[in-house]
């Protein structure tokens, strides 16, 4: 192998190392923003097993909450008194005109949502749709 | 002055008070979110280029602080209590209680905005008003850092009105300050604004903040002007009203006069003047809108200040052509049948025979 084509392939070789690593387990950014009190996307699919970041953005001058899970988890929050989510990362508080991001790796495929749990914000329609890949 | 019908003004006033007509101001939020808001009345008097807008917020008893939002026209120049009967005497010019109301007497990451600026400050009884100037981000921060919490709607309906004009008055009434007091359950404490401005204009959209679509928002509006005044929407045009009804509108009685003119504060009224009352009864998800008043004789509410397009994307209210169409549409098919069968039967047939 000559001196120029030895560098050339080992290069190649480390890239497709680097790239093969990145569509395992690389985290994929989702932003979603919060606006008169909806959420802009109210449909995201993202793949299984794929740690994902969530950016919410809260340009509203009113706190806001996402909280995203399956009927169950819902329920309970919805008849819940926390003044405050942050050390879970499917419960997050968003201040007013501030941003938050968390990462989330869902397992299992299926659809869950994610809903504002403060009084009367759901009923207000601040709820959306998450579909897992399999 | 002593004036003969005050005591049975101050009677039947407190009577009101808990009857249908609850004096209340719009917009109260507690601090779970909800509104305690029953029916509003509101009085507007524009009178050489100021506008004196008398609201009042009634306790209504229990404990803790609530507040409410009230859009303005423009920076007022004095915030004051206001007078003792002005809106219990406007109740009474247009809806004189049944005599038998007498016998029930006696139940009576980093913000991107900074806070609104602080205009003026006052203390009215166990009000706290505070005059502010801001956009609806900066608006909504001052009222979630003094310890409102707003509705899901709120940051819409800010911004309704901080685009047209950015002055609100936020009152923070503190029931136990209301209650050591001695405040009763039912009693009001009225605020009178002077704010010079060149044409009045009443938020009503801000009466709808927190309710569901299923609600109703219910008001009274008094209006005292130099000459009729033009309203958009209009109250009394077929089918374009939004809600509105015109209650009451008639050059406003000497009496009347008088007895506002001697109220605290109401020195201001004029020798003639005219009076209307628009009574609200809508679905809160339809009150996207204001009342804009035209006081100059010109006959030309502004739709921006009634919140209209081209300022948003809610239509002007016009007349509708296509009913009126249809109607028409109506009459020339129906009456040539109805003539035809009129004279089928001939001019006086009788009702069947039974057989």
């Amino acid at each position: 192998m000559s001196r120029i084509a030895c560098p050339v392939v080992v290069s190649l070789l480390l890239l497709g190392v680097a790239t093969t690593a990145g569509c395992a387990a690389s985290p994929q950014t989702v932003t979603i923003t919060i606006h008169y009190s909806g959420f802009d996307p109210t449909e995201i699919s993202v793949p299984r097993g794929v740690p994902i970041t969530f950016v919410l953005v809260n340009e509203d001058p009113i706190d806001h909450e996402w909280l995203i899970g399956d009927e169950a988890f819902h329920q309970k929050h919805r008849t819940g008194t926390h003044a405050g989510h942050g050390a879970v990362p499917n419960e997050v508080s968003i201040p007013a005109l501030q941003t938050v991001t968390t990462t989330i790796t869902f397992d299992d495929p299926g659809r869950v949502a994610y809903i504002c749990h403060l009084p009367s914000h759901e009923e207000y329609g601040m709820v959306g749709w998450l579909t897992v890949g399999k | 002055m002593r004036r003969p019908w005050r005591p049975f003004l101050a009677a039947t006033a407190a009577l009101l008070i808990t009857a249908a007509p609850a004096l209340a101001c719009g917009g109260l939020i507690g601090p779970n979110g909800a509104v305690n808001l029953l029916r509003t009345t509101t009085f507007a008097g524009y009178h050489d280029g100021v506008e004196h807008y008398v609201t009042a917020f009634q306790f209504a008893g229990g404990g803790g602080a609530f507040g409410s939002i009230t859009p303005l026209p423009d920076i007022p120049s004095k915030v004051e209590r206001g007078g003792d009967w002005t809106l219990q005497r406007l109740i009474l010019e247009t809806d004189p209680p049944a005599f038998e109301a007498f016998r029930t007497l006696g139940g009576v990451e980093a913000a991107a905005a900074d806070e609104a600026e602080v205009l003026l400050e006052t203390t009215i009884d166990a009000l706290d008003i505070t005059i502010l100037r801001g956009g609806g981000d900066e608006v909504g921060l001052w009222a979630k850092n003094h310890g409102f919490r707003l509705p899901p709607d709120a940051p819409e309906v800010l911004d309704f009105y901080a685009d047209r004009s950015p002055i609100f008055m936020a009152a923070a009434f503190d029931a136990d300050a209301a209650a050591a007091r001695g405040q009763a359950v039912g009693d009001g404490t009225p605020v009178h604004l002077t704010i010079p401005t060149d044409n009045p204009w009443v938020p009503l959209r801000i009466l709808g903040l927190g309710k569901s679509s299923a609600e109703t928002v219910q008001a009274d509006v008094y209006l005292l002007t130099d000459d009729k005044p033009a309203m958009l929407p209009n109250p009394e045009a077929f089918l374009e009203a939004n809600g509105l009804l015109l209650d009451h509108s008639a050059p406003a009685t000497e009496p009347l006069l008088t007895d506002l003119r001697s109220d605290v504060g109401m020195e201001w009224v004029p020798d003639d003047a005219w009076l209307t009352k628009v009574v609200i009864d809508s679905p809160a998800d339809a009150l996207d809108f204001d009342l804009a008043i035209d006081a100059s004789g010109a006959g030309n509410p502004s739709p921006v200040d009634a919140g209209y397009a081209p300022f948003s994307g809610n239509p002007l209210p016009r007349s509708p052509i296509a009913v009126y169409l249809l109607l028409m549409a109506v009459a020339i098919v129906a009456v040539p049948v109805a003539l035809a069968r009129v004279a089928r039967r001939g001019p006086f047939a009788g009702p069947p025979a039974a057989a």
